[in-house]
């Protein structure tokens, strides 16, 4: 029998290779599509091609009587399942019926018009082609402003304006800020409309057992729990009688923070075919009907001093909510609202957001949600405040960041910071870079009539998200640890991460706590019927309260530990260390594996202490955390082509303590290459029609390996006391730090031409026109 | 029609549809789900597999095509238990986080190796053009094949 081994070595805070990896890297891991079951069909969706059309009839005849094909449902047959749920509540919230498939109306190229289901993937789309849908095409509108504007087509005609929602907030006196201030720069800036591009598109199989009255579903999401609870309603299930499981998941960023209809759909076809069903959805789908990211245009207004104390900060968002609510959309620019002011200690702002409907795919989380829109607009506001005051752009921001020693701060927009330490990433990172010689060397560049730009950007952002009344759904995270009589130790984590690594970093934690050795433990999540209900894995949350509450059920348990220790030693005075008991008087000790098994054996028991070794905790935590950095871009603009080459990416995170680099570095890499997409190349763009020309890989520019500059990963650290790890969070934090310092950079390159502002992304097209005019 | 194909050593004869993409036959005939769809259209890389030692992307090849053909896929690289250099770098060096794309990445960053002994940092970044990866902004894959290179010219 194997034995647990006794450690007194460390793994928290060591760069440990990931427990997750030998089933990844030898092609034995499963995902949703390598799901295969007796009797299983498949199914595949037929949409939309037009943005907005009137469904006159749907003929499936020919589609039913295909080969192969099982079934056709329409949008008829699905009238009794409920709908996909937006999770948000806010006064004067519209909130359009949105049926798992279209009735008598499509709203955005993509909607789900039918489901075909057949015995073979490719059977079922040929079926697909026989259904005819006679639609009456409407106009459609697909950009933002334009639907506010007078006479727009109504993307819902019950609601005219195309207003979705409005949300107003006020801190502090805004109009005295505005009226004592001796500058005030004002700014248009649009944060594009991303798509999120998990490699693994979504999937869904439904494993109805009629006998059992049980649903099993397998879906590709962050939120598993989330999922049973909401799925489970929209399809008149007991939730006990359902369970969903997260196999491997293929990435998310966001998108699979979600409740869709093809979860439902596929629950409603298993059921009503009585045999398991499939649907894996198509890149082309994935990049039409899975949720995107952004889709702002804010306009921003800034006061100061001549001297760069910035004194309030005024925002008109309008975010592109598309044509329906999913999960999370109303919520998504709030967060943008919370983190407006950035790291800078102003107490006066305004922000009034509009919502508004349009023909396309709702927007949602992706990566940052709502945070990367808040710190490219401050962040390049404070850059246009320094080109105006002709100041330093690294002074400026120095000059303005909330001090060291006011911690925890209060923000205009009601949140409080838990510890922040902000000049210090900054100055290394200007060390890092070498700065003054930078500028020095920019200076001379300039006289020969090149560009090269500097850009500086000092990013807040709200993770370990976050306490329950400030979240949709709760907002703490579970963790049950059972240490098996053979001294083995088993962790369900609510948290269903999904490539972060925390089936690493959490047997770190209890590794260290327990004393024992990383390979006595398994981490299991993302199954609801092993592990007891979660919230999930987003908003930089899985470790931070993840964490905590499996640091909290470590804690129960040693105390358990001790006490059978001191039983089985008979000694009051015990300490636990490197995974044993030792009497402190006598030096005798019992072992973790001992005293595990005296535990469930249970012949003797401590006085009021119950047999087995197993605790469950449910952490609610107390506030966000706030991590916070400096990224420094330095470009050179090839003014024959427009083309930007990065020559470096100086990266300085604070997220507090790290409990391994080499994941921590993985996460700030892979942060920053969907910010540099963001800044350089990716833009989902919908043609007036409403279709979506970016719809495909091959219009979608994404960061490719030879594209990618070297990241120049560097920390400082400033433990969070929001939770006993000290952690703050890194999954976001280089998407959020990234793009307004690539921005910066360019428009610090261009300024000589008089640029003060591009709008991203910066195409070598945008930028060589620019040159252009000047030449 | 009947292809015969030998996949990670190991021969296979079927019958299939001309229309049957060559990733199906992998996964849902050979029943080898390592190898991935990641979006139809030959342009992520996630289903790149070793056809009579090229990579190529099988997701935009029929099963019909590789007839004859010897395939070396994900699973075939790990011998008797004993990772492949390029498998163990990229666990080593953190070359994957949600590990889709993984099967893919790892193929081509063998047929780079197996092209150049030594590539530099340039030609990593180049042999891996065709390949996404969503997660890790590459940073630590180009650690990996200098790694599996380094210790392959060993």
């Amino acid at each position: 029998m194997a034995t647990t081994t006794t450690k007194t070595e460390t793994f928290v805070g060591k760069r440990i290779r990931r427990r997750e990896d030998p089933r990844l890297i030898t092609g034995t891991a499963t995902y949703v599509e390598d799901i295969q079951m007796p009797g299983m069909h498949y199914a595949v969706i037929l949409r939309s091609p037009h943005a907005a059309a009137r469904i006159r009839s749907i003929d499936t005849k020919k589609a039913e009587n295909a080969t192969g094909v099982a079934c056709v449902f329409t949008g008829k047959d699905t009238k009794g399942v409920g709908v996909v749920p937006c999770g948000i509540a806010m006064p004067d919230l519209r909130v359009p019926q949105h049926n798992i498939l279209a009735t008598d109306r499509v709203y955005f190229v993509g909607h789900p018009v039918a489901v075909v289901v057949a015995r073979d993937r490719y059977l079922a789309r040929d079926a697909a082609d026989l259904i005819e849908v006679d639609y009456e095409v409407l106009p459609a509108v697909a950009d933002p402003e334009k639907a506010l504007a007078k006479g727009a087509p109504a993307v819902h005609p019950q609601w005219p304006d195309n207003i979705a929602f409005t949300y107003h907030q006020d801190g502090g006196n805004v109009d005295k800020a505005f009226a004592e201030a001796d500058v005030v720069a004002k700014q248009r800036i649009v944060s594009q409309r991303l798509v999120p591009m998990a490699m693994e598109t979504r999937g869904v199989v439904a494993e109805w057992r009629g006998a059992d009255r049980q649903l099993n579903l397998y879906t590709s999401t962050q939120i598993p729990h989330l999922v049973r609870t909401l799925v489970a309603g929209m399809l008149g299930l007991e939730e006990n009688r359902m369970r969903v499981i997260a196999p491997e998941v293929g990435g998310g960023f966001g998108s699979k923070l979600n409740v869709y209809a093809e979860e439902a759909l596929m629950g409603f076809v298993s059921m009503r075919i009585q045999k398991p069903v499939k649907w894996i959805e198509s890149r082309r789908e994935n990049f039409t009907c899975t949720i995107h990211g952004r889709g702002h245009v804010d306009y921003y207004e800034i006061a100061a001093k001549r001297d760069g104390t910035i004194l309030g900060i005024k925002l008109k968002l309008i975010q592109d909510v598309g044509a329906y609510h999913q999960l999370l959309t109303p919520l998504i620019p709030q967060l943008s609202v919370l983190m407006m002011p950035g790291l800078y200690n102003t107490q006066n702002i305004r922000a009034d957001i509009v919502g508004v409907f349009t023909n396309c795919v709702p927007t949602d989380a992706y990566r940052g949600a709502g945070r990367p829109e808040a710190t490219h607009g401050i962040e390049r506001m404070v850059d246009i405040l320094a080109a105006e005051l002709k100041l330093d752009p690294a002074e400026i921001r120095l000059k303005n960041f909330v001090a060291k020693d006011k911690f925890p701060y209060s923000t205009a927009t009601g949140l409080m910071y838990d510890s922040g330490d902000y000049s210090t990433p900054l100055k290394k990172a200007l060390d890092l870079v070498g700065y003054v010689k930078l500028r020095q060397e920019q200076a001379d560049l300039r006289k020969q009539g090149k560009y090269m730009g500097i850009g500086i950007s000092t990013y807040g952002e709200i993770c370990a998200i976050g306490p329950s009344p400030a979240t949709p759904a709760g907002g703490w995270e579970s963790a049950t640890v059972k240490i098996e009589p053979t001294g083995k130790v088993t962790i369900l984590t609510g948290a269903c991460p999904h490539g972060q690594g925390e089936e690493t970093t959490f047997a770190q934690i209890a590794a260290d706590e327990l004393g024992v050795g990383l390979d006595d433990i398994l981490v299991v999540r993302g199954d609801t019927a092993i592990v007891q209900y979660g919230i999930g894995t987003f908003g930089s949350r899985a470790t931070a309260v993840g964490g905590t509450a499996l640091y909290y059920a470590l804690e129960d348990l040693k105390a358990k530990i001790k006490k059978f220790g001191a039983m089985l030693l008979e000694s009051d005075d015990v300490t636990l260390a490197g995974g044993q008991v030792v009497c402190n008087k006598t030096g005798k000790s019992k072992t973790f594996q001992e005293i595990a098994g005296a535990s469930y054996r249970a012949l003797k028991l401590p006085p009021n202490t119950e047999p087995g070794l197993v605790a469950t905790r449910f952490w609610e935590p107390p506030n966000f955390t706030f991590p916070f950095g400096a990224h420094i871009v330095v470009t050179d603009i090839d003014d024959e082509t427009g083309q930007i080459q990065v020559r470096r990416y100086v990266a300085v995170d604070d997220c507090g303590n790290i409990l391994n680099p080499l994941i921590v570095d993985g996460q700030v890499h892979g942060g920053v290459a969907q910010g540099l997409g963001q800044a350089l190349w990716e833009q989902a763009v919908y043609d007036d029609n409403g279709q979506l020309i970016t719809g495909e890989l091959m219009d979608y520019a994404l960061p490719r390996a030879h594209l990618m500059p070297w990241i120049e990963s560097h920390h400082t650290c400033t433990p969070s006391p929001v939770n006993p790890l000290g952690v703050k969070g890194v999954g976001e934090a280089g998407t959020i730090g990234c793009s307004p310092a690539v921005v910066n950079s360019v428009v610090d390159a261009l300024s000589p031409l008089g640029v003060r502002h591009i709008d991203m992304p910066l195409t070598p097209e945008k930028i060589w026109k620019l040159l252009a005019k000047k030449n | 029609m009947n292809i015969s194909l030998t996949i990670n050593g190991k021969s296979y004869s079927h019958d299939v549809e001309p229309r049957l993409l060559l990733i199906h036959f992998l996964r849902d005939v050979a029943g080898l789900t390592g190898t991935h769809m990641g979006c139809e259209t030959s342009l992520c890389g996630a289903c790149t597999v070793e056809l009579n030692r090229k990579a190529i992307k099988s997701c935009t090849m029929f099963a019909v095509q590789a007839n004859g053909a010897e395939i070396v896929t994900v699973e075939g690289l790990a011998n008797d238990g004993k990772l492949d250099p390029v498998q163990e770098a990229f666990w080593n060096e953190h070359g994957l986080q949600c590990g889709f794309c993984t099967p893919g990445m790892i193929m081509a960053s063998k047929q780079i190796i197996d092209r150049n002994a030594a590539p530099s940092e340039e030609e990593i970044r180049h042999g891996l053009e065709g390949n996404v990866c969503r997660c890790t902004g590459y940073q630590h894959i180009v650690n990996a094949v200098k790694a599996a290179a380094a210790g392959a010219g060993k």
